[in-house]
């Protein structure tokens, strides 16, 4: 019961934090994908970044554990980019636009309808990609400095610098 | 239909920093990473079994992912509460069913709108389950832990996402 209430409030103040920062909006989502408006990727690398460094000292003080999903490069690649199809024509992801709905975008619902549908198809199809696409390049739980073979900090740090340039350069050119 | 200009909300920066403080809450208090998408397949099965549970009970992914209320299934459906309350109180709530840039491209047609938006959430999710997580479970929760599999689907996601817009939005029009 504790994780359903726990899930509730972390969902309700990640829906008020993405309508304060106006990401959930199909302008916002396809103004990124077009290169016109930097507002997702500047919110979205923000909150990645932050959490990065707070997830890893956690970690190593030995308070939380990481929770890797394995790279399978089939499903990721494949997946990945029959994801990206879905998202510019739809214009919201599977979790804004709920948010989307919530702040009166009811384009959202058709969405979800969707949503709903391709999932079963996926459901459906499961046993077949199970034994295809999804045995294309396992190569289990890995991340960045195991595969570099060196210190996460070292991998954190230049992640930092590379999103401040980042951030730099999309407001130096107005995005 | 009219725009508010007076609809600023907040920096994306800040939104993104307080979005990366509640992911770190998130992960030390309870040990959940957020993700979002299946919540969906979860929901199919749902509903299917009321169609036909025994035909549900023996699908091999309803099985890996039993339809069952569970922490993310409580997450999403906070992320439409939490954005209902901060565009409520901040009065940008506003019933929408033609998105802004979707209208100035292709019309204010609604079911125009409601088809691709539909087919758009039904390969978006295909793509997500494929792939293991969406914007939320790789894009956020799999590049704050440094997973492969995080970064390379989260730039899969914008390579095919980024084509299929600039092929939507071709000439610029609807900017």
């Amino acid at each position: 019961m504790n994780e359903l209430i726990y899930g509730s409030i972390t969902g309700i103040i990640f829906g008020f934090l993405l309508q304060k920062g106006r990401v959930i909006r199909y302008d916002k989502q396809l103004g990124a994908l077009r290169l016109l408006d930097m507002t997702i990727v500047k919110f979205m690398f923000t909150s990645i970044l932050v959490a990065m460094v707070g997830v890893y000292i956690l970690k190593d003080l030995g308070i939380a554990k990481l929770s890797l999903k394995p790279t399978v490069l089939g499903g990721n690649i494949v997946g990945g980019l029959i994801f990206g199809i879905g998202w510019g024509l739809l214009g919201y992801c599977p979790g804004t636009q709920l948010g989307a709905l919530g702040e009166g975008r009811w384009d959202a619902i058709w969405g979800i309808l969707g949503m709903l549908v391709g999932a079963g198809i996926f459901a459906e199809m499961y046993p077949f990609l199970k034994r295809t696409v999804l045995q294309w390049g396992d190569f289990g739980k890995i991340t960045i400095p195991q595969v570099l073979g060196i210190n996460h900090w070292i991998v954190i740090v230049a992640f930092v610098i590379i999103g401040i340039l980042m951030f730099r350069w999309f407001e130096k050119k107005g995005l | 239909m009219e725009q508010k200009e007076n609809d600023k909300g907040w920096s994306p920066y800040i939104a993104g920093f307080l979005t990366g403080l509640l992911l770190i809450a998130s992960v030390w208090f309870t040990g959940k990473y957020v993700g979002a998408s299946t919540t969906f397949v979860r929901s199919t099965g749902f509903i299917e079994k009321v169609f036909d549970a025994e035909r549900v009970g023996s699908m091999e992914y309803f099985k890996k992912e039993l339809p069952k209320i569970d922490w993310q299934f409580l997450f999403v459906i906070g992320i439409f509460i939490g954005s209902l309350i901060a565009s409520t109180t901040s009065k940008t709530f506003r019933l929408q069913g033609v998105p802004d840039m979707w209208q100035g491209r292709f019309g204010p047609g609604r079911a125009k709108r409601a088809i691709v938006a539909f087919i758009g959430g039904a390969v978006a999710i295909f793509g997500a389950r494929l792939a293991d997580g969406c914007p939320s479970g790789h894009g956020l929760s799999g590049s704050l832990q440094l997973a492969i599999s995080g970064y390379v689907s989260l730039i899969c996601f914008f390579i095919s996402g980024i084509v299929v817009a600039g092929i939507l939005y071709k000439g610029g029009e609807g900017k």
